[in-house]
């Protein structure tokens, strides 16, 4: 029996390894996902075959955690998506933390007549509860930034790196007397520092990045979930934990270098810079000097539409909280019968996640065919009739190329300033997500249109249809 | 414990390999993706829910709940997600 659970594990890691190669392909990420769910499937299933198990807590663990996890997948909007997917991954951390304390519980309770130390359990528990804590309070965070319940902005203490490093060394402290004096009645004292502390370490690290950066802090935490679940797997010494696990750790340090280079940024930066912090009030003061923004109606924006023969949009995380893909799709096909040609430029970025307007706009049946990256359209960028910002801000500031001492330099951008006009969908004059104020509102071709954006393109879609009706 | 080293080892490599060109489309699927396979802690769990003290057993039925929302959650919010790709591709 052991023997087949065995094999069946090795089918499941196999599972794994090629589901997630799939899902890296347009082509073949959908069945690529249920790959890697058969492969998760057939790892419960023969766990569940284990010699020894008592089933009452398993059944009801199953079954509490399959309803809460299909409700919520079931219910949620696809705007919501970024923050679920830190909750549900925040829950991965609890539970290897979970797994961690329980194996200790197990570990000192051991019968005293056939004990032996074994260090390394003890070290993967400690691990299993720091990463796991860490992944916790961070996902949790990231949620709360991500969905508007905890303020987008950094949250700066004051010489925060200190106390980080304090709790840190309290941590690993606690950590070699859990290993050094496992049975003592202090060890499980410490086990209680070591949680703890590694609870507020996910809260600390996580807190002083801004809301426009959750994106990369998602996909590393999403990353130390992996981790976590290879600790889990060295301390019952199963091997499919510490493949899996060691896959998601790795692909998720991939995934977050390469948006840290969308972004032209570093890791260390994104991590421990406060980015956007100080800038909003900074540049609050100098948009007095930028002059004064030209506000257009939808009205006045038919009457360019109408007559426009190439047309940009760009899409942002105003268009998903406004739930406008619809619309968008609505209004882009009448200018497609009006005769525009009409593509929808997405950077790497907008929104908060990476591909958040891809999912969207595919919501809205948008053809994949009409979807561009920047440096695709960015060199036709004069033969742009008119180029439309549906809530996007820092994805077209042009500050990122014209302004060396802003945050945002270097970092590519959907250069609309150079289209012959640029209209921008906003509900109001907040800088964007990162707090940076951005010079495109007040230049010579932008057009500011206030409101929200899906009642400002339902305006512009009836102008259209009432035009044909007359 | 040798032997768990070294496929976790080689498990990182091959994790690098896997995820090197991903068009940016994908980038959220495959965090919610690989997100779900993180779940497989669940493994643990039921071991720790379902062997041990009756202390013990109750940490690890917690851990299975939030584990099993991580596996559940995660892939079929994933599939919701991928479902879009592939409509508009018909």
């Amino acid at each position: 029996m052991d023997f087949a659970i065995q094999i069946a594990y090795i089918i499941s890691a196999i599972l794994f390894i090629y589901g997630l190669k799939m899902l890296g392909r347009a082509d073949t990420a959908n069945n690529g996902n249920r790959v890697s769910a058969a492969g998760m499937l057939l790892a419960i299933v023969v766990t569940l075959m284990t010699s020894g198990l008592s089933f009452g807590w398993i059944i009801a663990g199953l079954l509490i955690g399959t309803i809460i996890g299909a409700f919520v997948a079931i219910k949620i909007q696809m705007t919501e998506i970024p923050e679920m997917v830190a909750l549900f991954n925040g829950s991965g951390g609890l539970a290897s933390l979970l797994v961690g304390w329980a194996e200790f519980n197990k570990y000192v309770s051991q019968d005293a007549n056939v004990y032996h130390f074994d260090a390394f359990k003890l070290i993967v528990i400690f691990l299993a509860i720091l990463v796991g804590g860490i992944t916790f309070t961070g996902s949790v965070v990231a949620f709360g930034k991500l969905s508007g319940r905890l303020p987008g902005k950094p949250i700066l203490l004051p010489s925060r790196q200190i106390i980080n490093i304090g709790i840190l060394v309290l941590t690993l402290l606690a950590g070699v007397f859990i290993v050094a004096m496992p049975l003592s009645i202090a060890a499980k004292i410490f086990l209680a520092v070591a949680i703890i502390a590694a609870l507020i370490l996910g809260i600390m690290v996580v807190i002083p990045i801004g809301g426009a950066d959750m994106p990369i802090v998602v996909s590393l935490l999403n990353s130390y979930s992996g981790i976590a679940a290879s600790m889990a797997g060295f301390i019952i010494a199963n091997n499919v934990l510490i493949v899996a696990g060691a896959l998601v750790g790795a692909s998720g340090i991939i995934l977050t270098n390469i948006m840290c280079k969308a972004m032209n940024r570093s890791l260390a930066n994104v991590l421990f810079s406060g980015f956007g912090s100080d800038t909003a009030a900074a540049s609050g003061a100098s948009a007095q000097e930028q002059g004064e923004v030209k506000a257009l109606t939808p009205q006045d924006a038919y009457y360019m539409l109408e007559a426009a023969s190439s047309v940009i949009i760009v899409p942002g995380y105003g268009m998903a909280v406004a739930q406008a893909q619809h619309v968008v799709k609505e209004l882009a096909d009448i200018l497609e019968e009006n005769g525009a040609e009409v593509k929808y430029a997405i950077h790497p970025v907008a929104g908060r996640m990476p591909g958040h307007m891809n999912v969207l706009l595919a919501e809205a049946n948008v053809p994949y065919e009409q979807l561009v990256e920047p440096e695709d359209v960015n060199p036709n960028m004069e033969m742009v009739d008119i180029a439309i910002v549906i809530g996007a801000n820092d994805v077209v500031n042009p500050s990122a190329k014209e302004d060396e001492n802003s945050p945002l330099w270097g970092m590519p951008i959907i250069e609309v300033d150079r289209a012959r006009t640029t209209f921008i969908l906003k509900r109001s004059m907040n800088p964007g997500f990162s707090g940076v104020q951005n010079p495109l509102f007040f230049k010579e071709k932008s057009r500011m249109i206030f409101g929200d954006a899906k009642a400002t393109i339902s305006a512009m879609i009836s102008e259209f249809k009432d035009a044909q009706s007359d | 414990m040798i032997l768990q080293l070294f496929i976790f080892v080689l498990a990182i490599f091959l994790g690098v390999e896997l995820i090197k060109k991903v068009p940016s489309q994908l980038h959220t699927p495959l965090m919610s993706g690989s997100n779900a396979i993180s779940g497989i802690t669940i493994v643990a769990a039921i071991i720790a829910a379902g062997i041990g003290g009756p202390f013990g057993k109750i940490l690890g039925m917690f851990a299975l709940i939030f584990a099993t929302i991580n596996v559940v959650g995660g892939y079929m919010v994933t599939d919701r997600m991928l479902k879009m790709f592939k409509g508009k591709k018909d």
